[in-house]
């Protein structure tokens, strides 16, 4: 176990070092950060001066090295823009970021787990059909568009919701949190079911046939030979052999839900990491786009590892220790 | 009176398109303690019959009855719930494939307590030490070596003969009445068949239960079984004491089945096999349904459909039912004849 979970992690810094090298490389022949930050009059020598400044005269290498060496310490330089450490943005956008990824999974698992159940259970009834047609909706309407929509009928039309924004926060140390004023709840609830619609059809989607999946095997006949109750049969035995494959559908989900939170964090001027990174791009601000980036990788080989952990505990195949192997 | 009581009993799985008899008008009666084989090639519906018998047909299939009863309950319309009381505790049934059918998420333990915290007695019901004594006398009472180690096994973890006789004690577990086990052999090694056949005979034996064995291995009917019902494409075309029906076989199919085993073939080059598969959904033929493969058939098998006749408890479904020679009798010789004039 122990051996398995040093493997990964060595995997994981192998992931990030060549993710890190590929952010640092691309953003490098973005744009010259430097013609943004001065101004229109500047002179040669001036713009020299600052290039010397930031350390981008140096060759690539060097400068990726530096970049490297700052990293594993935290240390992502500082915005070219905001001229703030980009490690004092992240803290201070990160909590909005993780909050709404957070309500988003919650409701795609808590809402998308239970309808692909019922789908799947009771195939000719009106609901099921109703829930399936719906379903495609949420997989076939683009992020922004069902955001707009929303706002539109909640903000706009019917004025419960805030259209943006994060309402009024609560600090907890370094961490702002929505979670405790009523304004900071309502301005959540239409980004993250906006951010979560699409994760919980697709999760539906994948329960349900899963589940159709198993309920055709000799097991579950046998379960049934054996006059357990349904209940039994459908949560103890179905759904727990449906879930190896959910899990690994919803770890990944989980990093594009965050990943993906810019489009979200953008139509709702949610003020999380996607919305600097997107303000980052404008300005080619280099350390925060690579620093994203790199943090990106960070969460999707996170959850991968936590992945495979859970694995371990659902699937008793996967698990090393033989006690008993016949004879 | 009887065990099992059924006549009449059909199953049929409809699309919009189409009906499929796959058990079609059969009559079964069991006693206590009686060893019924029923043998059949693939497709015949002997599973779907002993499904029909769980309750486990699920939609688009229907099951018909005249009479249906266990043990004075009658099992049409009964509902979900007594039918639970029943089945897995007086009516038991064990499957083809032993590991696909123990689920891989638990062990061997949790699977045979499970069973015994519904259908158990009062104390097993109430009381998990009691359930796992039990769990684990189960598995020495199918033999099964190193029982205390083997209940905290995984199914990957266990071989196929080690898995069926796990699947024989969680199906023993609550003293069933009847056990139907439905080619609980097919998928075990050679070597391994015959202990799982002895132990499910001794078990058998032991509790006094009866037992339905479904195989296409005429063999173990033969060795085992006090009764045979010999179905195709979904009727039973012959039933009647053993080793009486394997002896003088009054239908030309359950003849053609014995000619087909090896032993039957050693003054043949070659192994005689039936010509042709079992009817499908789409391909039922007119009259007898083994006209086109039966080696006696005549006009009249292509155009009516034989009943069921013969004395009590010995049917044959053949218009020209054998005699003890294996000769079709009924009149066949001159049909044949008069056929061979005409073309």
């Amino acid at each position: 176990m122990f051996a398995f979970i040093l493997r990964r992690v060595l995997q994981s810094a192998i992931v990030l070092a060549v993710v890190a090298l590929i952010a640092f490389a691309l953003f490098n022949f973005t744009g010259d950060p430097v013609t943004f930050m001065v101004g229109q009059d500047a002179t040669a020598e001036e713009k020299a001066k600052l290039r010397a400044d930031l350390g981008l005269d140096q060759s690539f290498y060097v400068q990726f090295a530096h970049f490297l060496g700052n990293a594993v310490t935290g240390d992502f330089g500082r915005s070219l823009r905001q001229s703030r450490k980009v490690s004092d943005l992240f803290k201070e956008r990160l909590p909005a970021t993780l909050e709404l990824s957070f309500v988003a999974a919650a409701l795609a698992l808590v809402i998308g787990i239970p309808a692909g159940v019922y789908t799947a259970l009771k195939r000719n009834t009106l609901t099921a059909h109703f829930l399936l047609a719906a379903s495609l909706i949420g997989v076939s309407l683009p992020t922004f568009l069902i955001g707009i929509l929303l706002i539109l009928f909640f903000a706009v039309y019917l004025g419960w919701l805030p259209s943006f924004g994060r309402g009024d926060t609560v600090a907890l140390g370094w961490w702002t949190t929505g979670f405790l004023t009523a304004s900071g709840l309502k301005a959540l609830i239409l980004p993250a079911i906006t951010l979560s619609l699409f994760q919980m059809t697709l999760i539906m989607r994948l329960v349900r046939a899963e589940m159709l999946e198993v309920l055709r095997t000799d097991y579950i006949k046998f379960a049934r030979a054996r006059g357990l109750t349904d209940r039994a049969i459908h949560f103890g035995h179905a759904l727990k052999n449906t879930l190896v494959p959910v899990i690994t559908i919803t770890g990944l989900q989980l990093g594009a839900i965050i990943a993906f939170a810019i489009i979200t964090e953008t139509v709702f001027q949610w003020p999380g990491m996607g919305l600097l990174f997107i303000q980052a791009v404008n300005f080619a601000d280099v350390p925060v786009m690579a620093a994203y980036l790199c943090f990106i990788a960070l969460i999707f080989v996170l959850i991968n590892l936590i992945v495979d952990l859970m694995y371990y505990a659902v699937d008793p195949r996967l698990r090393v220790e033989r006690l008993a192997t016949a004879q | 009176m009887p065990l099992l009581d059924i006549a009449g009993l059909t199953v049929t799985f409809s699309t919009d398109a189409h009906q499929f008899i796959a058990v079609d008008d059969v009559d079964l009666t069991i006693d206590e303690g009686e060893v019924v084989g029923v043998v059949g090639e693939s497709g015949s519906g002997k599973s779907v019959m002993a499904l029909s018998l769980l309750g486990l047909i699920d939609f688009p299939g229907r099951v018909g009855a005249r009479r249906m009863t266990f043990a004075g309950h009658d099992l049409r319309g009964i509902g979900d719930r007594e039918r639970r009381d029943l089945v897995g505790k007086d009516i038991a049934m064990i499957f083809q494939d032993p590991l696909a059918s123990l689920d891989p998420c638990y062990t061997v333990a949790h699977q045979l307590m499970e069973a015994l915290a519904v259908h158990g007695t009062e104390r097993e019901r109430s009381s998990r030490v009691a359930r796992r004594t039990r769990a684990l006398e189960l598995l020495q009472q199918v033999e099964i070596p190193d029982a205390a180690a083997r209940l905290n096994a995984y199914p990957h973890q266990l071989s196929g003969g080690m898995a069926q006789r796990v699947m024989i004690a969680m199906a023993i577990s609550c003293q069933p009445r009847l056990l139907i086990a439905d080619e609980p052999t097919t998928a075990l090694d050679v070597t391994v068949q015959a202990q799982v056949l002895d132990l499910l005979l001794r078990i058998q034996r032991e509790t006094h239960m009866a037992l339905i064995l479904i195989t296409h291995d005429l063999a173990i009917v033969a060795e085992t079984a006090h009764r045979v019902i010999v179905m195709y494409a979904g009727q039973q075309v012959e039933t009647g004491p053993l080793p009486e029906v394997f002896e003088t076989p009054a239908h030309p199919y359950t003849q053609a089945l014995l000619a087909a085993l090896p032993e039957s073939s050693r003054d043949h080059a070659r192994l005689q096999a039936i010509p042709g598969v079992v009817p499908g959904a789409h391909d039922r033929p007119a009259g007898c349904l083994l006209s086109p493969r039966c080696r006696y058939a005549v006009a009249r098998c292509h155009r009516d459909e034989p009943a069921l006749l013969g004395p009590p408890g010995r049917g044959a479904r053949c218009h020209f039912r054998l005699d003890a020679q294996g000769h079709p009798t009924g009149g066949w010789a001159l049909e044949r004849r008069v056929e061979a004039i005409e073309t």
